[in-house]
C-alpha cells in the first residue's frame, strides 16, 4: 500500500444558504481555500471525485453543475459517488492505491433545507414496503433510541450528556449551525419531539459543502509538515431492514473497526446524527473514555448531507495537523440507523498500519 | 508504481425488455449478478466488494436505492459503492470495480449496473424545472441532433450513413438474445423511410427505453488463473468537461480525445485501427458511430463515415463495432455503458456466441454520457498485459 495524507480541507456549514438551489455556488470558494492550503493550481489534481444526492438536489444529474464548477477546460479525471464525501475520498484513496495518480481532490455539496429533509430521506427506505408508510428519518431514529432505551444499553441521561458535551464544544467551532451547551438537568427539561428524542438530539438540517485533498509520499510531505496519513479505511454495509436488524448494534461500524487498528486513537470524530448513535457508535468501536469524541462539537452542531461524514475525517486530519493527537479517527455513516458505516484511521507518522 | 493485474472472469446480463415486470429491482440485478457469478465459478459468499452503478435515482424513484438492495446483493456485512456520472456510469462503475482489484484492495470484485425505467418515468425525472436553470424540454434527441448536424455539415457525410449504422446493429441485435430489441428485416431503406423525430435522426436511429442490468465479476491475477478464460484489462481511463463552455467542440470533445489518448498509451496501442479487433461504443443515436470512430482515433477527422460507408464496423468487417446490437438494441441507461464494456470482454474470451468476432484478441469498451462530457473506456485482452 502507497502512504496517502490528508494535506487539504475546506469547509461550509450553515442553517440556510440562499445562494444557490444546490449549493453547488459554494465550492468555487472551498476548491479556492484548498488550492490555497496545498500551493498548488488545478493541473496539479490528479483525480477528482464528488459525492451528492439528485434526490437533495430535487433533479437529475445534479452533480454536472458540479463539474462546471471546478472549471474542467482542459478535461480532467473524474469521478461521482451517490454518497457521502467519505466515500468519495475511498474512491480517490483507492485510485491514487492502484499508481494511476498522486495526487486527488474530492468534494461533496447538499442544500438540506430545500425540503423537509426527514421527509426526502424517507425515499431512501424500501419502495415496495417502507416508503409508502412514509417513516422519516427522525421517526426511524426514535425507534432505534426507544430500543436501546428499553433494553436498558443508555438512559436518558446519558444521551443527554452526548449533547451537552457537543453543544459546548461547538462553542468553538464557526460552523455550527447549533451551539451553546447547558446542563443535563435543563436538557432533559425540554420538551420531546419525537420521543424520546428530543429536539438537540436531532442533528438540525444544515446546509453545506466540503472539500478534501489526498496526496501520496512526497507529494504529501511536500504541503505540510505533519500530513495525516491513512493508516486505516475500512467500510461496510448493513441491510436496510428494520425489522431483521438489532437496532442497537451496528455490525457493520464493527466491522470496519475490526479491520483496522484503532488503539492509541486520542480524538475520535464520529458521524452520529442523533445523540444515541453515538452512544452506539462508541460500544461497537470499543473507544475508551480516554478518547476525545467530536471535539468539533460532531453532526449534533451540523450535519450538512453529503459532507457531514467527510468532514468528521477533515476534523480529524486538523488534529493531526496541528500537532494536538498523534493519531486519531475520523467515521462517516449512511443510510437509516446506522446502516453504512466507514472508518478512517489517521496518523502523525505513515505506515503504521499499512490500511 | 505500477497497477496490479486484474481480469473480468465472469459476465452476466438479463434479457432487456421495455418492462420487467417479472422481477423487482433487486431481482433484475441478481439474474444479471447469478449469471456473472456462475460463469465466475464463484458464489456470492465469495465476492469481497459489491460496486454498484446505475444513472439517476428518479428513474426509479427512490434514493439511493443501493441501500435497500444492499441485502438482496450480497453486500451484507461487505463493503458497498455507489457509482452515478451520468450516461458513461456503468463504464466508470466497471473501472472503479477495476480499481479496487488494481490497487491491491480486494482479490474478487463483483460490479453490477442496471435501469429499471419502468418504474418510474424517464422523460419526467429529467424535466424536472430547476429554479435559475434554462429548460432543454428537447429530451437526449433533441439535445444531440444539433452536434450530428454539426458533424454532418464538417464532414460532408451522405445522409444515409446513420440509417447503415442502424441497419447494422439492429441486424446484429437478432444475433445476440438478450438483445431489447429484434427487429426483423431492417435495411437501411427501411430506416430511412422511418419517421424524422429530430432532423437528422429518425426513429428506427435511436435506443429503446430498457429495463435490465449487466454485472461483471474482476479478478486479482492469483484469481484469474483458474480462469480458462480471462479477459485481461489492458487499461481504463475517465475523462470529463465542462457541460457549457463557448470554445467547447460538442461533435470532437476533448474530453474524449484526450482519454482515447491516455487509453491506447496506456494499453500500449500505436494503431488502433490495425491493433484493436472489436468495439463495443456507447452509440445511443445512430450517427455516433462515424462521430466516436473519428474521436477514438480510428479514423482521421471527417472519415469516420467512410468507415462506415465501406462496411469495416460491421461483423465480418475491419473494425466489427457493436456487435451485440449496441445501445440502439438495447439501452437500460445506468447498465448501457456496462453492457460496452461487458460485451468488449466476452468478445476476447471468445463467448460472444452467434454475434463473436472471430479470433477477437483485443477490444475496446465504451461509453459517454451528459452532454458528451463524461467518458469512460477500456481496453480488454485474451493476453496478461506485458509488464
Amino acid at each position: 500500500m502507497r502512504d496517502v495524507a490528508v494535506v487539504g480541507f475546506a469547509q461550509r456549514q450553515m442553517e440556510n444558504f440562499d445562494g444557490s438551489p444546490t449549493c453547488v455556488e459554494m465550492l468555487v470558494p472551498l476548491l479556492a481555500e484548498c488550492y490555497e492550503q496545498t500551493g498548488w493550481t488545478r493541473r496539479d489534481v490528479g483525480f477528482w471525485c464528488s459525492g451528492s444526492s439528485d434526490y437533495l438536489a430535487g433533479r437529475s444529474f445534479s452533480f454536472v453543475q458540479a463539474v462546471d464548477a471546478i472549471g474542467v477546460i482542459p478535461p480532467v479525471n473524474e469521478s461521482h459517488v451517490e454518497m457521502d464525501l467519505a466515500w468519495a475520498m475511498y474512491e480517490a484513496w483507492i485510485k491514487i492505491q492502484t499508481g494511476e495518480v498522486d495526487t486527488a481532490l474530492v468534494y461533496a455539496f447538499g442544500k438540506s433545507s430545500a425540503g423537509v429533509l426527514r421527509r426526502t430521506l424517507s425515499l431512501q427506505l424500501d419502495p415496495y414496503t417502507m416508503t409508502p408508510l412514509w417513516p422519516d428519518t427522525v421517526s426511524l431514529a426514535g425507534l432505534q433510541a426507544r430500543v436501546g432505551l428499553d433494553a436498558g444499553l443508555w438512559d436518558e441521561r446519558a444521551m443527554a450528556e452526548v449533547v451537552n458535551r457537543s453543544l459546548t464544544d461547538a462553542e468553538k467551532n464557526e460552523y455550527a449551525v447549533r451551539r451553546g451547551g447547558s446542563s443535563v438537568e435543563e436538557l432533559l427539561a425540554r420538551p420531546m419531539y419525537a420521543d424520546p428524542l428530543r429536539k438537540h438530539d436531532c442533528a438540525p438540517v444544515t446546509d453545506g459543502a466540503a472539500a478534501i485533498v489526498l496526496a501520496a509520499g512526497d507529494r504529501a510531505r511536500d504541503v505540510r509538515d505533519r500530513p495525516a496519513w491513512i493508516s486505516g479505511l475500512s467500510h461496510h454495509i448493513d441491510p436496510m431492514s428494520m425489522g431483521t436488524r438489532d437496532l442497537t448494534r451496528s455490525p457493520s461500524a464493527a466491522r470496519s473497526a475490526a479491520s483496522v487498528d484503532l488503539s492509541g486513537v486520542e480524538v475520535a470524530e464520529l458521524h452520529a446524527p442523533f445523540s444515541h448513535q453515538e452512544l452506539v457508535l462508541r460500544r461497537e468501536l470499543g473507544l475508551g473514555d480516554d478518547v476525545a469524541i467530536n471535539p468539533s462539537g460532531g453532526a449534533l452542531a451540523s450535519n450538512p448531507m453529503f459532507s457531514a461524514g467527510g468532514i468528521r475525517i477533515g476534523e480529524a486530519a486538523k488534529k493531526i495537523w496541528s500537532g494536538d493527537a498523534s493519531r486519531t479517527l475520523g467515521h462517516a455513516t449512511s443510510g437509516p440507523a446506522l446502516q453504512q458505516n466507514l472508518l478512517c484511521v489517521l496518523d502523525a507518522t505513515p505506515g503504521t498500519d499499512g490500511a | 508504481m505500477a497497477k496490479q493485474p486484474a481480469a473480468v472472469i465472469g459476465i452476466g446480463q438479463t434479457h432487456h425488455r421495455a418492462k420487467r415486470d417479472d422481477v423487482s429491482m433487486a431481482g433484475l440485478c441478481r439474474e444479471a449478478m447469478d449469471r456473472a457469478l456462475e460463469d465466475a465459478g464463484l458464489t456470492l459468499d465469495e465476492i469481497d466488494a459489491i460496486v454498484v452503478g446505475k444513472a439517476p435515482d428518479l428513474f426509479e424513484g427512490v434514493m439511493m436505492p443501493e441501500l435497500f438492495l444492499a441485502e438482496s446483493l450480497g453486500a451484507a456485512g461487505k463493503p458497498l459503492l455507489r457509482v452515478h456520472t451520468a450516461g458513461s456510469v456503468g463504464g466508470s462503475t466497471a473501472i472503479v470495480a477495476a480499481s479496487l482489484v488494481q490497487s491491491g484492495v480486494h482479490k474478487k470484485v463483483l460490479t453490477v449496473a442496471y435501469e429499471k425505467q419502468s418504474e418510474s418515468n424517464a422523460m419526467w425525472a429529467l424535466s424536472v424545472p430547476v429554479p435559475f436553470n434554462m429548460p432543454v424540454h428537447a429530451g437526449a434527441g433533441g439535445y444531440f441532433a444539433p452536434h450530428v448536424r454539426s458533424y454532418i455539415r464538417r464532414s460532408g457525410a451522405p445522409e444515409h450513413i446513420g440509417a447503415i449504422v442502424a441497419a447494422k446493429d439492429r441486424n446484429n441485435a437478432l444475433k445476440n438474445p438478450y438483445a431489447h430489441l429484434h427487429n426483423e428485416g431492417t435495411t437501411v431503406e427501411s430506416v430511412m423511410a422511418s419517421t424524422m423525430l429530430w432532423d437528422p435522426i429518425r426513429y428506427d436511429e435511436t435506443c429503446p427505453s430498457s429495463d435490465g442490468a449487466c454485472a461483471l465479476v474482476i479478478a486479482s491475477e492469483d484469481v484469474a488463473a483458474s480462469s480458462p478464460n480471462p479477459a485481461w484489462i489492458h487499461g481504463t481511463v475517465m475523462r470529463s468537461e465542462a457541460t457549457t463552455a463557448a470554445e467547447r467542440d460538442q461533435v470532437n470533445p476533448q474530453a474524449s480525445r484526450d482519454a482515447a489518448a491516455a487509453l491506447w498509451k496506456q494499453a500500449g496501442i500505436t494503431n488502433p485501427i490495425e491493433e484493436i479487433d472489436m468495439a463495443e461504443i456507447y452509440v445511443p443515436f445512430s450517427w455516433f458511430e462515424p462521430m466516436w470512430l473519428e474521436s477514438l482515433g480510428f479514423a482521421a477527422p471527417g472519415e469516420g463515415w467512410k468507415l462506415t460507408e465501406s462496411g469495416a464496423t460491421a461483423l465480418g468487417g475491419k473494425l466489427p463495432v457493436n456487435c451485440s446490437g449496441g445501445v440502439l438494441s438495447s439501452n437500460p441507461i445506468g447498465a448501457s455503458g456496462m453492457l460496452r464494456f461487458g460485451e468488449a470482454a466476452l468478445q476476447v474470451r471468445g463467448l460472444a456466441g452467434e454475434h463473436q468476432v472471430e479470433g477477437a484478441k483485443k477490444a475496446l469498451g465504451h461509453a459517454y454520457g451528459g452532454g458528451s462530457q463524461f467518458f469512460a473506456m477500456w481496453v480488454v485482452g485474451s493476453e496478461k498485459p506485458q509488464g
